[in-house]
């Protein structure tokens, strides 16, 4: 039964995210990613990780996707998307970095046997109160620094893309004057 | 019937982060590269929550809850940025931004 639920999911998901990634068009690439982080979320309800699974679902497609179809509105979607042409050097490193990045992956259980858990699951306890004992306790500092990440990245956002823009950013300011300069110069 | 080991879940990650490292290599618009980011991210999410029910422990979990945190916040400021951008030039291609001359 979990073999038959792995494989469906994950054929589902490289199919799903090769779409993200080979077509050509903007909002295809958006719904076949949401698709897929709906699909990888059953992986972590497979894994035990049923609070982890809830967040994925709840973050990544009620949040990061939201924010991405508002932004897409910004942009123009109907046009295709051009690809790039990329040097060849570039390709052979990344290819390069991605091969050794396998063979570390296949070799690190050869060296990592003697790895015991730092904070195992107690039996008994549920994977949200085992995740809330966890977060609470051993990692409550990364915790609220991410809470003020978040908050930071909130604010950023709504500075950036707020209306007023044009008066409140100096930096635009400064570059229009400079390009008018320029125009002047010219 | 076939049991699902560790090695399944770390052959998903590497092909889906493998999809990932293609999308960065050959896109050019700078939307559709914040997508392939987020296909890397959620595949290492899986490794992070494959290792830590392998070993019995938590703190892979926890490891996937920041880098969660972290990419709401990446998009938050990326698509904010982005959104500049476009009302600025009225393009999002990475060709265009080669401002600097270097």
């Amino acid at each position: 039964m979990e073999a038959i639920a792995f494989y469906t999911f994950a054929i589902l998901t490289t199919v799903m995210f090769l779409i993200t990634v080979l077509t050509s068009h903007a909002l295809y690439a958006l719904s076949a990613l949401a698709a897929g982080m709906i699909f990888i979320s059953a992986f972590f309800f497979l894994l035990g990780a049923d609070f982890l699974g809830a967040i994925q679902i709840i973050v990544y497609t009620g949040a990061v996707m939201a924010l991405y179809s508002f932004g897409m509105m910004f942009f123009d979607t109907t046009r295709d998307v051009v690809e790039k042409r990329t040097s060849p050097q570039l390709i052979f490193g990344l290819s390069g970095l991605a091969a050794l990045m396998v063979v570390a992956i296949f070799t690190a259980p050869i060296i990592s046997g003697n790895i015991t858990a730092l904070y195992p699951a107690i039996d008994g306890v549920g994977n949200s109160q085992m995740v809330g004992m966890v977060l609470f306790t051993k990692y409550l500092i990364p915790f609220e620094v991410a809470a003020i990440m978040l908050l930071v990245a909130m604010i950023a956002g709504i500075v950036l893309a707020g209306k007023k823009m044009d008066h409140s950013l100096t930096l635009m300011k400064d570059e229009v004057e400079c390009t008018n300069e320029e125009k002047e110069q010219v | 019937m076939m049991e699902i080991t560790l090695q399944h879940y770390m052959i998903l990650s590497i092909v889906l982060f493998a999809i990932g490292l293609i999308g960065v290599m050959r896109r050019k618009n700078l939307l559709m590269l914040f997508f392939a980011t987020e296909i890397l991210l959620n595949a290492v999410n899986i490794a992070f929550a494959a290792i830590g029910s392998y070993y019995g422990d938590m703190t892979g979990q926890m490891f996937a809850f920041f880098i969660i945190a972290i990419a709401a916040s990446e998009v938050a400021v990326g698509l904010g940025l982005l959104v500049l951008w476009y009302k600025r030039t009225g393009k999002i291609d990475l060709d265009a931004m080669t401002s600097m001359r270097g």
